[in-house]
């Protein structure tokens, strides 16, 4: 008898614990900069991790910045977003699509204000081009090359990477844009994902398997491929005559320390912007001094402008919410349906 | 939360009575401790997997789990882990047979190599097999981006798993019970399958259960491979990252509910044959 009111005992016990764990799951740590100086975190998703330290470093030579320090953490866009809402301290977030900010302001984490600003929140952007092999010898210009029959195309899926729907947005916004219907611009997808012969989960994975030997051609933004030729890496990249523009949002969180706000103004300076730049990011505002891009087709030129039509979020698709529930819905979005399809086909 | 460990708190103590079994105070305790242990890691976050993906109804979590797409990943996903678990009982036999009855150079290394599955990241493994087997492969075969790389990946994640619960079995066999049946004239493969197969036959069982629920539930080493063609090569947990990228929790949820049960079913129906096995042997 006693035994069993142990065991009972014990039982209860792991049921409080478990309670207890249940229950405590969202505040983990203090702010930070309790001590005297400041530290601010920082999370974001993992391509400008290298850019943020540049600028974090010409920050600290000036009296704002002197002396903050910082706490970093770089993963998936998606992954960050969720891991914020779940807990994850931070003071100022810089994610590739506008949806995984939207998502904090939904929960009360980001003011609704956020997008106010004169860059209407974006802090980084770039644009899709395309990478292939050295030499370029499919002779892969443009968009139409791209569903000449045996072209091989490796794209991130745009199912499970957020940042790979951009890719998607400008393979449709390019065929509206050239006078075809929204039908036609739906069989150019059908005819684009035919060719996909890999979608990887990330435009990292992507990347890896096209320098593997997968693909042709592989999706890319040019901050990418700046940052490989940088890193080494061999392949072409074009920029087509119509693409897109991407946009990267940034945004201070509600209860941020006061220096995070500075932080910001100072990303959006020239100086944060050149330091973007030297990374492969088009700066997003004007009167940046870039330099020498090392890496870029032509570092003396490294943006050129887009010789078509430069695509963006605003002027072609209304907004993100509106292309997310249209493009990109689990079950009746446009490219999901295409890609399901594509899978079916052959 | 609290309201689902009760019956597993319960179930414990209703399966052994007080007083049928004569635990002392140590045992208890160290039964309340694996009870904590398990409710904690193991029964707390199944439940919530559970409880989320009924959260929205169960409308649409059927949606998602019915969804064509959905249903061909689980397909491939389970097949491929049936058949890849089928391999391994016999290659996983033969080479924990070879590691524990032969003697030969470079066996203590084999040994070593045989774990590397184990301590291997999961990603940096998909790199070595998309740079050995995939489309600039120096040796010849490229299984990039069709069916064949979901088997070599999950061949390579889980190929430890039957050598390791069979090889201490073989080893602790009595040999001389294998020479007494050969002296009465058992031929070798009598010996095999009356005498050795019997006793392996739980071991090669776990490790085939733990070979296929790993299987199931892989996903780094064939990202890079695999290329997630829908209908071709898309494996479940990644149709499970869809879903959580369209913040479609309850969906994903659905999904891994859906896999753990096929993988409980099979777990069983392992458990029973095994049980079977060894009943008639």
């Amino acid at each position: 008898m006693k035994l069993r009111s142990a065991r009972l005992g014990l039982a209860v016990l792991a049921l409080a614990v478990g309670a207890a764990a249940c229950g405590g799951g969202d505040d983990d740590g203090d702010t930070g900069g309790s001590g005297g100086d400041v530290t601010l975190s920082i999370v974001g998703f993992a391509v400008p991790e290298a850019a943020n330290k540049a600028i974090a470093e010409a920050w600290n030579q000036t009296d704002e910045g002197r002396g903050v320090r910082f706490k970093t953490s770089y993963g998936a866009s998606g992954d960050q977003s969720r891991a914020v809402v779940n807990g994850l301290d931070a003071d100022y977030v810089h994610f590739s699509v506008t949806s995984d900010v939207t998502r904090l302001v939904d929960e009360g984490l980001v003011d609704e204000s956020w997008d106010d600003g004169p860059t209407k929140g974006v802090v980084s952007s770039s644009i899709v081009v395309f990478a292939v092999r050295p030499g370029n010898p499919k002779g892969i210009e443009d968009w139409d090359d791209l569903i000449q029959p045996g072209i091989e195309i490796v794209t991130p899926n745009p199912a499970s990477s957020g940042a790979a729907r951009w890719n998607a947005l400008a393979a449709y916004g390019q065929a509206i844009h050239r006078g075809a219907t929204e039908e036609e611009a739906t069989e150019y997808l059908e005819a684009f994902f035919a060719n996909v012969v890999a979608l990887p989960g990330s435009g990292r994975d992507a990347t890896t398997a096209f320098l593997n030997g997968t693909g042709d051609v592989l999706m890319a933004y040019e901050n990418e491929a700046i940052l490989a030729h940088q890193n080494g890496e061999e392949f072409d990249y074009i920029i087509p005559e119509v693409t897109m523009l991407i946009e990267n949002p940034g945004a201070v969180l509600k209860d941020a320390h006061p220096k995070a706000q500075e932080w910001l103004d100072f990303v959006l300076s020239p100086a944060g912007q050149r330091e973007f730049a030297k990374k492969g990011f088009r700066p997003v505002i004007d009167g940046v001094d870039v330099g020498e891009v090392e890496g870029a087709n032509d570092p003396a030129n490294p943006f050129p402008e887009v010789s078509g039509y430069l695509l963006t979020v605003e002027k072609d698709f209304e907004s993100w919410a509106a292309l997310s529930a249209k493009f990109f819905d689990e079950n009746d979005g446009i490219v999901t349906k295409v890609i399901a399809a594509s899978g079916k086909a052959s | 939360m609290t309201s689902v460990a009760v019956p597993a708190g319960r179930s414990v103590l209703r399966r052994r009575p007080a007083g049928a079994g004569a635990l002392t105070s140590v045992s208890g305790a160290g039964l309340g401790v694996a009870v904590l242990w398990f409710s904690l890691l193991v029964l707390l976050p199944l439940s919530a997997v559970v409880l989320r993906a009924a959260e929205g109804g169960w409308g649409p979590a059927w949606q998602t789990i019915t969804n064509g797409q959905t249903l061909a990943a689980v397909r491939l996903t389970v097949g491929m882990a049936l058949v890849v678990t089928a391999v391994n009982v016999v290659m996983g036999t033969l080479i924990a047979w070879v590691l524990v009855r032969d003697r030969f150079v470079g066996q203590r290394l084999l040994e070593v190599l045989i774990d590397i599955p184990f301590a291997l990241p999961t990603i940096v493994a998909g790199l070595v097999l998309l740079s050995l087997y995939g489309s600039d492969s120096p040796i010849g075969p490229d299984v990039a981006n069709n069916r064949w790389s979901v088997f070599l990946a999950y061949l390579f994640v889980t190929l430890p798993f039957v050598v390791r619960t069979v090889q201490p079995v073989l080893a602790e066999l009595d040999r001389e019970v294998e020479e007494a049946a050969a002296s009465l004239g058992a031929s070798r493969l009598t010996v095999f399958r009356r005498i050795v197969l019997p006793s392996l036959t739980p071991a090669i069982a776990a490790g085939a259960a733990l070979s296929f629920a790993r299987g199931v539930s892989e996903y780094g080493s064939l990202v890079l491979l695999s290329g997630n063609l829908p209908y071709k090569t898309e494996v479940t947990s990644v149709r499970i990252l869809s879903s959580i990228e369209n913040d479609n929790l309850a969906g994903a949820a659905a999904v891994a509910t859906l896999l753990l049960l096929i993988s409980f079913t099979v777990i069983v129906i392992l458990d029973l044959l095994q049980r079977r096995m060894v009943r008639r042997g």
